[in-house]
């Protein structure tokens, strides 16, 4: 192959990634194809895919959609080979072009503004016309008052009989799409920084437990060079209500057996450390309550409060009364059956946690009452004296999210550069101005030329209103001349 | 006083309003038009004051649940973006005053005719959906700052999208010249398939204020007519709307009659559509994809996950990105740009409502 040759195959398919026809086909068919994946679960089981596949296409064609569909790659399509394919020539498609046609832009912004005859600027796609019985120095000077007021950095070209005003602003917000364009190329950086260096994992850490490493699967352990605890977790209920108001844990660090740092974390308020972000995601229950512990505050009528933590069937003595009491049962959700009035439990997560406790009293009498934490009134006794169950400890596990992600900085300045970059682009035009003022017999002509590169009908107001105002400040000052 | 008697009076006011508006097209008087933008600023007016009720009523609720929450923090929580039914309030309020925003600058009614009907629409759904309407707690998951950006942000988009959508319509109307064009037959049905869905909802919504209004009556979308119990009713249901939107297939051409008598340019409208695209593009870019995105992060540490509503905003952002370069660069021009303006604001609604109706949501909304 000659050199010419390769240079034309260069080039053609230069200009074939350059393109913006591409470009369009492109969208289209991310825009097109990404629907499917909204339709047929993805990473599903199969049997949730068949069934609905067979609501679609019928139960004999379903098996061989769901075949045709999976060699597609449809059940798992955002990481598919032929989609991810998509979005890498999506990629190189905006990289291309950018570069293809950032010089020119580049000497668009960069070439300086020059004079132009009158009926250049007569022709422009913006233009006014008007005549004036004024001098010519004092009609330029009021329209470079009025341009410079508006921020104008003015130049001048002077003439025998004829000044010129030139002036241009926001030439740079052409390059704001560029910045939009290049924050597009980040977001795909930092998302395969992301897959390659980062990981999304979890951990579930009983209460009072710690770990040294976080979970893929239950098989994929991966190491932390560090040790997390869990103190306790809780969730707060909307008053009296099974709504959930906030899932808390408070989360220790520890390394080199040192606490190095200790945080309540909740839903939108992770905890970070070395990169690595803890995520409170959810919570459940022990298997077993053997560990668990109950926190109780008794109060004799009259006497003093003293807290106790009590095991499973563990027992205590409310001081100076002789009664004792066992812990012989617990709800996590105690409620009555609103038909057959028995007691019972509505839900296996901590909703509404009650403890039963049998009392015995000094004269041998036995009772057995259900303390409700959210009920406090549930644990007066006959004779004023109080059990409040104020928590109950190593019962449940707090569920985190963990995971590390150094791809994010890049999503953050992708964010913020095609936020900024998206205000200039459609906000802030590149004008250009030119106004042309020439004595003609006793009176000055003044033509006044524009461009813009968009907002168009923005521009020509602005352009009206500039030969307003210098209008007004000619007439004002004529009757002295 | 409760603010849904306010709420009540502006979505009746709405209605009122559009009916005048199109009543405006068609007679082209100016006292006309003057009551349909008085009907419309009352309205307004009106949700303004329930919105801010409203909000008055959440804080309080939220301060009373949360003492540890200071002022700042409980008046954002409190803000009345927190479901389904007060975001498509929100975006009715933002497309009216969106709408009357460029009323005043074009000093044009006509587009009137076509923006009122997607509020119209809007706050049908909200009656028939059965979309709760109390304040409600709000779940952990929801209590974000970015959260509440996101959401104010994007419905401002969407609403500059829906006034594009009403400009583009009115756009493809006027251009037409005759019943055999591609054009022509795509906004027939558009709108025949429009107000099918505008019909069968007021439907559904005369017959839910006879029904028991006092239980919850949850998804009563269309079940008067398509969705109904009773397989007669929807076959009924099919056959109307299918005869309805052949009609307006066959006399549809009048409208470009109509409106070819008002001074609306088709450089104003696609000037129009262009404006609000320019307008919402940006909102909801940053608002609808970035806010959304750096929220999952903060909830859940996964900022993208290809979920359906996730998916249906990138479809959405798409093609107005379509749209935008295939005017500014790939030389299109007028109708076929229209077109896209219009499957836009398609991909908008659903985004917002498609994928809980039709696709199961996982997302938050799905069950409001
Ligand atoms: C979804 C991804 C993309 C977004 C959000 C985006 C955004 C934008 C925006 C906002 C503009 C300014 C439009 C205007 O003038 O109103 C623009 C212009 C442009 N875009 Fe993109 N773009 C994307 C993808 C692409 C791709 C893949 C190409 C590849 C060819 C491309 C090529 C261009 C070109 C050539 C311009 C015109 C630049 C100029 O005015 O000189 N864009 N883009």
């Amino acid at each position: 192959m000659g050199e010419k040759e390769k240079k034309d195959i260069f080039e053609s398919t230069w200009k074939f990634f350059a393109s913006v026809k591409l470009a369009i086909f492109l969208l289209i068919i991310l825009a097109t194809t990404s629907i499917v994946g909204t339709i047929v679960e993805q990473q599903a089981e199969p049997a949730k895919n068949l069934e609905l596949l067979s609501k679609l296409f019928g139960d004999t064609a379903a098996p061989t959609v769901y075949n045709i569909f999976a060699k597609l790659g449809f059940m798992d399509m955002y990481g598919s080979w032929w989609f991810v394919g998509f979005l890498v020539l999506f990629s190189i498609n905006l990289i291309i072009c950018s570069i293809d046609r950032f010089p020119k832009t580049w000497r668009l912004i960069n070439t300086p503004q020059r004079p132009l005859s009158e009926n250049a600027i007569k022709s422009m796609p913006v233009r006014k016309e008007a005549t004036f019985n004024a001098k010519l120095n004092t009609a330029k000077d009021e329209f470079l008052n009025t341009l410079k007021a508006s921020k104008y950095h003015v130049l001048e070209a002077t003439e025998d009989n004829s000044i010129q005003l030139y002036t241009q602003k926001g030439r740079y917000a052409r390059l704001a799409v560029y910045v939009v364009h290049l924050s597009i190329v980040l977001i795909f950086i930092g998302a395969l920084i992301g897959i390659r260096f980062g990981f999304k994992g979890y951990l579930n850490l009983p209460e009072g437990r710690s770990s040294d490493s976080a979970y893929l699967s239950p098989t994929e352990p991966i190491p932390l060079d560090f040790v997390i605890k869990c103190n306790w977790y809780d969730t707060k209920y909307y008053a009296d209500s099974d709504t959930p108001r906030e899932f808390q844990s408070e989360i220790v660090i520890i390394e080199n057996g040192k606490e190095v740092m200790k945080k309540v974390i909740e839903v939108n308020d992770p905890l970070v450390y070395k990169g690595i972000t803890f995520y409170q995601a959810n919570y459940g229950m022990l298997s077993s309550t053997a560990a668990g512990q109950f926190i109780l505050d008794i109060t004799p009528n009259g006497g003093q409060q003293n807290t106790v933590r009590l095991p499973y069937g563990g027992s205590f003595e409310i001081p100076g009364t002789g009664i004792k009491g066992t812990i012989v049962d617990f709800s996590t959700a105690l409620t009555r059956d609103r038909y057959t009035g028995e007691l019972k439990t509505y839900s296996e997560m901590m909703v509404n946690p009650a403890i039963a406790i049998n009392f015995e009293m000094p004269n041998g009498e036995k009772f057995t009452g259900w303390i409700l934490k959210r009920y406090p009134d549930t644990g007066i006794l006959p004779g004023g004296h109080k059990i409040k169950f104020v928590d109950n400890w190593g019962i449940e596990y707090t569920g985190l999210q963990v995971a590390k992600d150094p791809g994010i900085w890049f999503i953050y300045t992708a964010s913020i550069l095609m936020g900024l970059g998206l205000y200039i682009c459609f906000f802030i035009s590149h004008r250009k101005i030119w106004v042309n003022i020439a004595n003609d017999k006793k009176s000055v002509r003044i033509s006044i030329g524009g461009s813009t590169n968009r907002n168009r009908l923005t521009f020509e107001k602005e352009i009206d209103k500039l030969l307003s105002h210098a209008a007004k400040a000619i007439e004002g000052r004529a009757p002295q001349k | 006083m409760s603010s849904s008697i306010f709420f009540d009076i502006s979505a009746g006011a709405y209605i009122v309003a559009m009916i005048i508006y199109v009543a405006f097209l068609v007679v082209k008087n100016r006292t006309v038009g003057i009551i349909a933008t008085t009907m419309t600023i009352f309205g307004f007016v009106m949700q303004s004051t329930a919105l801010v009720m409203r909000w008055v009523t959440s804080f309080h609720f939220w301060a009373s649940s949360n003492p540890e929450s200071g002022y700042i923090e409980s008046l954002l929580r409190a803000a009345p973006l927190r479901n389904l039914y007060e975001s498509l309030i929100f975006f009715v309020w933002s497309l009216i005053c969106i709408h009357l925003i460029i009323e005043f600058k074009y000093k044009n009614r006509s587009l009137g005719a076509f923006v009122t009907p997607i509020a119209a629409l809007a706050l049908l759904f909200i009656d028939v959906s059965g979309t709760a309407k109390e304040i409600q707690p709000l779940i952990p998951a929801l209590q974000s700052n970015w959260l509440l950006f996101h959401v104010l942000l994007s419905f401002l988009g969407y609403a500059a999208f829906g006034v594009s959508f009403g400009a583009a319509t009115a756009y493809i109307v006027t251009v037409t010249e005759s019943k055999t064009e591609k054009t022509y037959i795509f906004w027939s049905i558009m709108i025949g398939i429009f107000l099918t869905i505008l019909i069968a909802m007021g439907i559904d919504f005369l017959s839910l204020s006879v029904a028991e209004r006092a239980e919850l009556i949850r998804s009563h979308f269309l079940k008067a007519t398509f969705r109904s119990e009773s397989g007669g009713v929807v076959t009924a249901s099919w056959i109307v709307s299918i005869a309805f939107t052949f009609a307006i297939w066959n006399f549809g051409i009048g409208l470009k009659k109509v409106l070819a008598g008002l001074s609306l340019t088709t450089e104003m409208l696609d000037d129009i559509t262009y404006k609000s695209i320019a307008i919402g593009f940006p909102l909801f870019t940053i608002g609808g994809l970035i806010m959304g995105a750096i929220w999952a992060n903060s909830a859940w540490g996964k900022y993208w996950t290809w979920d359906p509503k996730e998916t249906w905003s990138l479809i959405t952002w798409f093609v107005y990105a379509l749209y935008l370069h295939a005017r500014f660069v790939g030389g299109w021009r007028g109708k076929r740009v229209a077109i896209l303006a219009i499957v836009g604001f398609i991909a908008v609604i659903f985004t917002y409502l498609g994928v809980n109706l039709v696709l199961s949501g996982l997302h938050a909304y799905g069950s409001g």
